[in-house]
């Protein structure tokens, strides 16, 4: 019956590895924004019975800002910064996505085993979810960009947003909205950072960031 | 098994190089122009059985060998391939393994065919044969694995007899997961476009028809007949995963299965004008996204 | 049939004891007859096999089932040999193989140049014998004797050429992996000896609680030498330095002793915990993997045939795993076909890893290198050889209608029946699959790439122009293996009901009718039809081509060089080259060492580029291992001074403190 969830959580799963494997930074940044946009579906879908108001704010508050404020901040940084690809990532496209699929298979082993105090409205909710956050890790530890790892927090935050869907009963509202407003402020201060270590060192590459360790002798 | 059954690897072998002149008008179509005749392949296999033939002295009885080892392999396949709701002549558990390691005998032959000339070109494009198939074979295998699971049944004719109208609502997410990820090794183990360019004869960036660079008469003629049966082949295994579902009479399943076929052959052209050729290095990534597609489309049968 | 079973032992016996007595007599017959030294070595070879192999056989299909005992002075052992379905299924290739390459030595080694042929007899004769004993031995301390007979004889033929480069490097790495491996069998077998209060295999007893540990021993030890990831360091040094019907031999049938071992250890513990199974299947996935990239990666044909060994190694474990998950799980039919696919492809690798080692011989002795990169276009002067290894390659890369592909197809069986079971077996199954699809395909590319460059286009370098074919001696086994090869494929249905009660032995009377049924089931109509069916269409389209032909012009020319001038054969693309896009994409496993002086400039100069691939578990896991250990041991080297009376006080010191020890408790 709840065949319209289903579908979103597979597509939630399909823009995972659609990210997974795009070397693009615009691509990305319109994947993520698409990812938060489907999100916003997910509270009216999710509980799509007797829906308080709550769910419905939360869902258009978070679509809100993740389909058109995170990514037109990123964009502007993109601009700033003049990256359009992510060169040499340090785990390559095809490994990332056979990784992928590694973690997608542990994480709906992970999923059918883990005990819920609910039963979930999808049985491939917990799944999707865990696979999000797996993915928004991933994004943060393998790319080199600053915008892909700004990317990848946003991504683990959507992870973290489709997991609480099993419990948005029990889980207050007053902690998503402290998980986003983090995420906020993260995405806010990193996109100034990033402008500015671009103006200051002509690149964005997180890697190069050690050279501010220890100056050169 | 019925008449249609019968019928089927008659037509198939008989109606194979119709697909690509569909392809090619629909491509015309799209640029404007008028095209080749739709029948242009069966042309091109009249002349070609009637020409003599041209060796190269490096080559040996594998040069020979290998368009018709590859024919043979895929006429073979036929016969455990079903279109649509008619099942296929023979079934059994496990067929689909046959049929994907018939498919990799053909390719064995038309690689060392290609090493047999001692053409560098012919090298390079073996050397990216194998390494495509490389990726495709376990994308194929875990799409099959996912249809088998979704029917509780390893026979491919059961997989694809099974899907009606309760399934698709059912099951569709891994259905058209399935049926995506199929679609690309369609594209790409026949060197359609995104993959392969099938209209240039001599770039670098060929691999099928790089392979076949030295082949010509008769020979070329059974290379270019199991090109267009190898189209049909994988053509079914995308067209059957679409509806409608079994009618109930033989003849109706298989004129429903030969339609789906047409229209894939359409849509392959429209594709192909629409698309630009990715860049080879792209080609293993895309493969593994077909992969991993339908490895989630099997994922998502764990419950 | 107790009693045909005893016969059938009897005659296994005498023809381990003929092994024995011939190659002694090869020795002495040395010293004064080339001549006869070779022809009482290879006569006592193949007649022993022969008989060995009749008996076996006539075993396998009257289900013999026989244990003797014999007196033997030795503590805790006993002369108990046994014959059941499971030895009698390991024999059979283990004498087809040992008789094919001893016929195949006598052409292989012409002429001795003065040097003794029993050196090799004798070695070689003791060698399938142990082999043999190995399979046939029912006492702890029987089998380790024998085992270690096996290490020996075996060491001693891998450094048969020793004054060539890297020979004694490369056996004295086989003779360490021996001896580790060895190391755990010792404990194994002491613990399981130890609860049973017998070295013979009808007392054994795992301790409560136990099993999982012994059998981790098991697989240590046995693993090393089936030559499992990461125990497999041997492998690629010890079959290439050896004589091409030894590493045959080794590759074929004595690395699955390995197999063996593991399976009759699954038999005595009667029962293992599900995460051996699980360790099974992931240890057959990453050598099956690991030793085709590596294969891949190689330019020694004989490294590239040991590499390729790991891989048919882990598609067994594959088999094997999957079997025992069937087990733990009680799903008889994925155990049995699990099992069954397991065993059916030892014994098909046995016949084409054979040939393709024959083969490979045959190139070595017809153009002096191993190297591929140095070989091309043998197929024009080793006509036979070249179709030999053409069917060995087909057969090894698992394509229809060879019999690789009987083995893998009840493997992917097995498979695809755990997809269908519940979600853990069936994730299990799904990386069973996706393994032996990557596996598959790469074994394609890996077969291609080695015939394609070595037997096709042109000769790369003047050996390879005066290569020549093998003599009758050489060629006559390899065509029979290959005919075998083709046989066991068509005949797929006949081998899998003739190997059933070894799979009951191991499923357990539960698996039989399900295994039956589900066998029955997988092969509706046998593999023989269609294969059959192939071949037919493959004949009707070479009359169809030959009609079309007829009266046509048909011309000869050089091959299309898209106008080049001056195309030369060193232009063609090599084996690295032709490798190289899969090889790539594998470097953070491989680490290849790359030296490369690329072209620079307008008019660039000279340019270089050379790679070679090492093993990474032996650079980066046992190298540092071994170095670390003598680094400690280093330290103890004050006690060795070089002076008899300090050691004389060792001794002393040390027996005094044993008494005191003893009187102590």
């Amino acid at each position: 019956m709840n065949n319209a969830l289903d579908m979103l959580l597979v597509f939630l799963v399909l823009t995972d590895l659609v990210l997974l494997g795009s070397s693009r930074l615009r691509n990305a940044i319109r994947i993520a924004a698409l990812q938060g946009l489907m999100l916003g579906l997910l509270p009216l879908l999710a509980h799509g019975h007797g829906f308080g108001w709550s769910a419905v704010l939360l869902g258009a508050g978070s679509a809100l800002l993740k389909g058109f404020v995170f990514p037109s901040l990123l964009n502007r940084a993109l601009r700033e910064t003049n990256a359009r690809r992510e060169i040499e990532p340090l785990v390559g496209y095809v490994a990332s996505l056979l990784i992928g699929m590694g973690a997608l298979a542990l994480s709906f082993g992970f999923g059918a085993r883990l005990p819920l105090p609910w039963p979930a409205p999808s049985q491939w909710l917990v799944p999707a979810g865990l696979f999000t956050v797996w993915t928004g890790l991933f994004l943060i530890v393998a790319r080199r960009k600053a915008i892909t790892q700004v990317l990848g927090y946003v991504v683990l935050e959507n992870g973290i947003f489709a997991l609480g869907m099993v419990l948005v009963e029990a889980m207050p509202l007053l902690v998503e909205l402290g998980v986003l407003l983090d995420v906020f402020v993260a995405v806010f201060v990193m996109g100034i950072i990033v402008f500015h270590i671009n103006r200051e060192f002509d690149h964005i590459d997180v890697d190069q960031l050690r050279a501010l360790k220890e100056p050169a002798p | 098994m019925n008449a249609a059954s019968i019928l089927h690897p008659v037509l198939a072998v008989a109606l194979a190089p119709l697909l690509p002149g569909v392809i090619n008008r629909t491509k015309a179509f799209f640029a404007g122009r008028r095209g080749p005749p739709l029948l242009q392949a069966y042309f091109d296999l009249w002349k070609l059985f009637r020409k003599g033939a041209t060796y190269s002295r490096t080559t040996t009885w594998i040069f020979r060998a290998g368009p018709i080892v590859n024919f043979a392999c895929l006429l073979a396949a036929l016969m455990v391939l079903p279109l649509g709701r008619v099942p296929a002549p023979l079934a059994f558990a496990g067929d689909f393994i046959l049929l994907a390691y018939l498919l990799g005998l053909g390719r064995f032959f038309t690689v060392v065919a290609a090493l047999d000339t001692g053409s560098s070109f012919e090298g390079m494009g073996a050397s990216r044969e194998v390494q495509f198939a490389t990726f495709a074979e376990p994308a194929l295998l875990v799409g099959l694995a996912a249809l088998a699971r979704q029917a509780q049944d390893l026979s491919l004719s059961a997989m694809y007899a099974g899907l009606s109208a309760a399934v698709w609502s059912q099951a569709l997410p891994l259905l058209a997961l399935v049926a995506a990820g199929f679609f690309v090794l369609y594209l790409s183990e026949n060197c359609r476009m995104p993959v392969d360019d099938p209209n240039t004869h001599l770039e670098l960036t060929m691999v099928h028809e790089v392979m076949v660079l030295d082949h010509g008469g008769v020979d070329f003629g059974f290379v270019q007949w199991a090109a267009a049966v190898k189209l049909w082949v994988l053509g079914a295994l995308v067209v059957g995963l679409f509806p409608p579902g079994a009618t109930g009479r033989p003849l109706a399943d298989l004129a429903a299965g030969l339609a789906g076929l047409l229209v894939l052959a359409i849509a392959t052209g429209a594709v192909e004008s629409c698309l630009a050729r990715v860049r080879l290095l792209r080609v293993p990534q895309l493969l593994v996204g077909a992969g991993v597609l339908c490895a989630l489309g099997l994922l998502l049968t764990f419950r | 049939m107790p009693a045909q079973g005893s016969m059938l032992l009897f005659v296994l016996l005498g023809a381990v004891g003929l092994l024995g007595a011939s190659g002694a007599a090869s020795v002495f017959a040395g010293g004064r007859s080339e001549r006869w030294s070779v022809r009482l070595g290879v006569g006592g070879a193949v007649a022993a096999c022969l008989a060995g192999l009749g008996a076996a056989a006539l075993a396998l299909v009257l289900r013999a089932d026989a244990v003797r005992t014999f007196a033997w002075n030795l503590p805790y052992g006993s002369f108990a040999v046994g014959l059941d379905p499971l030895t009698a299924f390991f024999l059979v290739p283990t004498f087809l193989l040992s008789g094919l390459a001893a016929i195949y030595a006598v052409g292989y080694f012409r002429p001795w140049h003065g040097r003794n042929p029993g050196r090799f007899w004798l070695f070689y004769n003791a060698l399938v014998a142990s082999m043999a004993l190995v399979l046939l031995a029912r006492n702890g301390v029987l089998f380790l004797v024998a085992w270690e007979a096996m290490a020996l004889t075996s060491f001693f033929l891998v450094i048969h050429d020793d004054a060539a480069d890297g020979v004694r490097e490369a056996g004295w790495t086989y003779l360490v992996a021996s001896h580790v491996g060895m190391a755990f069998l010792l404990a194994l077998f002491f613990l399981l000896g130890r609860a049973g209060g017998s070295q013979d295999f009808a007392a054994f007893a795992a301790p409560a609680g136990s099993a999982g540990g012994l059998f981790l021993l098991a697989l240590v030890g046995f693993g090393t030498k089936a030559g499992l990831v990461p125990f497999h360091v041997w492998l690629p040094e010890a079959h290439p330095a050896a004589p091409s019907p030894v590493s045959a031999v080794m590759s074929g049938v004595m690395i699955k002793t390995g197999i063996y071992g593991i399976l009759r250890t699954l038999a005595l513990l009667g029962g293992v915990p599900a995460w051996c199974a699980w360790l099974v299947l992931g240890l057959g996935a990453v050598s099956g993997l690991y030793g085709v990239l590596y294969a891949l990666a190689q330019r020694d044909l004989k490294r590239l045939l040991a590499y390729s060994s790991v891989e048919n190694i882990g598609i067994v474990a594959l088999g094997v795993g999957l079997g025992m998950l069937g087990v733990c799980h009680g799903l008889p039919a994925v155990a049995a076909l699990g099992f069954a696919g397991g065993l059916l492809h030892v014994l098909n690798h046995a016949a084409f890893k054979g040939l393709l080692f024959l083969g490979a011989g045959a190139v070595v002795h017809a153009t002096g290198t191993r190297d591929v990169e140095r070989l091309g276009g043998l197929l024009k002067r080793l006509p036979w050889t070249g179709a030999a290894f053409l069917a060995g390659a087909v057969a090894i890369c698992g394509l229809p209608p060879f019999n690789g592909f009987a083995g893998e197809f009840l493997i992917y069986g097995g498979a695809f029946k755990a997809l269908l079971g519940s979600d853990s077996v069936g994730l299990g199954g799904l990386a069973a699959v996706i393994a032996l699809a990557l596996i598959g395909g790469l074994a394609v590319a890996c077969f291609a790439r080695a015939f394609g460059i070595v037997f096709l286009g042109e000769p790369r370098t003047a050996d390879a122009e005066q290569g020549h074919e093998a003599g009758a001696a050489m060629r006559g086994p390899m065509i029979a293996l290959a005919a075998i090869c083709l046989a066991l494929g068509l005949g797929a249905g006949a081998a899998v009901r003739i190997l059933e009660p070894a799979v009951t032995m191991l499923t357990g009377p539960a698996g039989a009718s399900a295994g039956e049924a589900s066998m029955t089931w997988l092969f509706p109509i046998t593999c023989a039809a269609l294969a059959s069916a192939l071949l037919a269409v493959v004949g009707a389209l070479v009359g169809l081509r030959r009609r079309l032909l007829a009266g046509r012009p048909v011309r000869e020319t050089v091959t299309w060089d898209c106008g080049y001038a001056a195309p030369t054969a060193r232009m063609q693309y090599t084996a690295t080259g032709f490798a190289q896009p899969l090889t790539q994409g594998a470097e953070v496993l491989l680490q290849p060492h790359v030296e490369s002086r690329l072209p620079a400039g307008i008019f660039p100069a000279a340019a270089a580029f050379r790679s070679a691939t090492g093993d990474v578990a032996r650079h980066r896991l046992f190298d540092p291992l071994f170095r670390g250990t003598a680094n400690l041991l280093g330290r103890l080297r004050w006690l060795q001074q070089g002076r008899v009376h300090r050691y004389v006080l060792y001794v002393v010191a040390s027996l005094v403190a044993l008494l005191g020890w003893a009187l102590v408790r």
